[in-house]
């Protein structure tokens, strides 16, 4: 079944004086992605992968083209209508400092989104915390402590288990491996195998590293210059 | 010949009640006309290596060991001596252009400056020897008077080599020179640097954690765990037989080799394991390994590895 599916997709930037400077970051992209697959996106820096993830995810709007994702066409909407949609499809980054704030302790940074989106009685929350942290195998000691305690491994376990406390059916993750130690990235790509496995999450897996792609992904797109041009 | 030959050496910080143990009993021998890579997880005390060698220790470190750089001992030489060494005859190209780089003097500026700090030279000459190797790196010498910011991330690097190059140094340290940078961009900087070491007759010492540059680079390569060197071998030894279970453990989570990943983290270095320091993540573990350190040892295939399942004459895995 598909889950995600994107026409013609088109994301132009203007800059510079009268934003005359037209920048074609998206130049229309098709692409589907089917339930508890993987579909990569690889190509060099610049060519529009991010723009692709983040117009998808509609914090950006899109120039042209539609987005369409469990059957329901979300290019349009606006406002409330998005935030369900900001729960099933979730973005995990490059730098996971950025994803987390630095004054925040693990255990309340998983806790937050919990509240938030009123997931669990207030009871249930310290097990379902203890749970998550669980989930992307780290130990439980580290709940307790400020996000520069810990290492880049261990941060980008804290941002994937903060977001699987969504329940997202599609993770989009951008260069998620691109800073860390092979050991250590090759634990994180198991993690995020394990738990398409696990939880049939499907993903859109932008990196630049072809042979992690090719590892991780059923379909793999090559962008160039805001289009796809080939498809492997 | 070896240029820099470093002996027992051990840097620890003194931190609270805490000892970090950066670096713990390294010998390492650099020849002339060698490029040697130090490879290993972050934090795994790389960086500290190589600052120790340009004698650049913050001062709350207590260093102990020599290191020999063409006969005498660094650590024993006093500053006004290591003056006319450090940045001249031994380069270094620091970890992390965006942070190394002043944003708010032109790159032009920058360099010229390490040239008048250096030798007692005119603006004018300053400039002159700035466009030279400003083009030495491929960067066209008009963009002198532009600001860090306006460069890529690979310009930026190649400004980076450009100043630790400044003065034909005999031995260059380049410390992650291609961290977080696009295939294309890495392999036209390890493409550079490697024909400029090459091309001078220069040593590089080569600090990363990406091996597919050390591979395309270096001579030989020292495997760094947990402020050990735990493997030293040539750069063939280590991709074709590597000896250490780390190494091996190492080479088969790579992307093109299959990400097998074990569990685990690399350790404190304020509280190392006892013993090997491998053991709490190594499946060959025997009971020596949780009790004793193992000393480095020489394999007959010319490999040293820090490791009790070698005996010295004969491998046994
Ligand atoms: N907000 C923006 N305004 C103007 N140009 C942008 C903006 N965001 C991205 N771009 C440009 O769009 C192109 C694609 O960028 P990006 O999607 O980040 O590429 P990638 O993720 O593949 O490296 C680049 O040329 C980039 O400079
Ligand atoms: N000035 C210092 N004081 C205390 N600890 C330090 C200092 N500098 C580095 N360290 C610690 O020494 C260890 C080794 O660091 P480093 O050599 O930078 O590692 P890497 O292999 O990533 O380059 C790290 O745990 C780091 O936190
Ligand atoms: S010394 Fe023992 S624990 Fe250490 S690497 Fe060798 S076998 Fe493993
Ligand atoms: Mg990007
Ligand atoms: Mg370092």
């Amino acid at each position: 079944m598909t889950l995600l599916s994107v026409t013609n997709l088109k994301k132009y930037h203007y800059s510079g004086f009268l934003n005359r400077k037209e920048i074609r970051a998206v130049d229309g992209v098709d692409f589907e992605i089917e339930k508890g697959k993987a579909m990569g996106l690889v190509g060099n820096s610049g060519c529009g992968k991010t723009t692709v993830a983040r117009t998808v995810l509609r914090l950006l709007e899109p120039t042209e083209g539609s987005i369409v994702f469990e059957g329901k066409d979300i290019t349009k909407l606006k406002g409330r209508s998005l935030k369900p949609l900001g729960r099933q499809m979730q973005i995990i980054f490059q730098n996971p400092e950025s994803s987390l704030n630095p004054v925040m302790r693990i255990y309340d940074a998983l806790l937050e989104p919990l509240r938030i989106h009123k997931l669990c009685n207030s009871h249930e929350e310290d097990q379902k915390v203890r749970d998550l942290i669980g989930t992307v195998n780290l130990n439980e000691e580290l709940l307790f402590r400020y996000p520069h305690e810990l290492s880049g491994g261990q941060l980008q376990r804290v941002v994937i288990a903060r977001v699987l406390s969504l329940n997202p059916k599609l993770i989009i993750a951008d260069e998620v491996t691109s800073m860390l130690d092979p050991l250590v990235q090759s634990q994180i790509l198991n993690l995020l195998k394990d738990l398409q496995k696990r939880l049939g999450i499907s993903y859109l897996f932008i990196s630049h590293d072809m042979d992690v792609v090719e590892w991780m992904c059923d379909d793999i797109a090559v962008m160039d210059k805001g289009k796809i041009v080939k498809w492997k | 010949m070896s240029l820099l030959e470093i002996k027992g050496l051990r840097v620890f910080f003194r931190s609270g009640d805490r000892t970090i143990k950066a670096n713990n009993s390294i010998d390492l021998e650099v020849m002339d006309n060698e490029i040697i890579g130090i490879i290993g997880e972050t934090g795994c005390g790389k960086s500290i290596l190589g600052r120790a060698i340009m004698t650049l220790l913050s001062d709350n470190t207590e260093i102990n060991g020599k290191i020999f750089y063409k006969g005498e001992d660094l650590l024993s030489l006093p500053e006004s001596k290591l003056r006319t060494i450090r940045g001249k005859s031994i380069g270094i190209i620091l970890q992390n252009p965006s942070a190394a780089l002043n944003p708010v003097l032109s790159i032009g500026d920058q360099i010229a400056e390490v040239f008048q700090y250096h030798e007692k030279m005119s603006k004018q000459e300053a400039k002159m020897k700035t466009a030279g190797i400003l083009k030495m790196v491929g960067i066209d010498p008009n963009r002198m008077q532009e600001f860090p910011h306006q460069f890529s991330g690979g310009m930026k690097q190649r400004i980076m080599i450009a100043m630790g190059m400044a003065f034909s140094p005999e031995l260059l340290i380049a410390d992650e020179p291609t961290k977080g940078l696009d295939p294309e961009t890495k392999d036209s900087i390890v493409n550079l640097l490697r024909n400029l070491v090459r091309s001078k007759n220069m040593s590089m010492i080569l600090i990363t954690h990406d091996l597919d540059v050390t591979e395309k680079m270096c001579d030989r390569v020292a495997v760094m765990y947990a402020g050990e060197i735990i493997e030293l071998a040539s750069i063939n030894n280590i991709l074709a037989a590597p000896r250490h279970p780390y190494t091996k453990v190492l080479l088969g989570s790579l992307p093109n080799k299959g990400l097998r990943s074990v569990p685990g983290e690399s350790p404190s270095l304020s509280s190392p394991p006892s013993g090997c320091r491998f053991h709490p993540r190594c499946v060959h573990a025997m009971d020596e390994c949780k009790k004793d350190h193992p000393p480095m040892l020489l394999t007959e295939i010319g490999t040293e590895v820090r490791c009790f399942l070698y005996k010295g004459d004969q491998d046994q895995i």
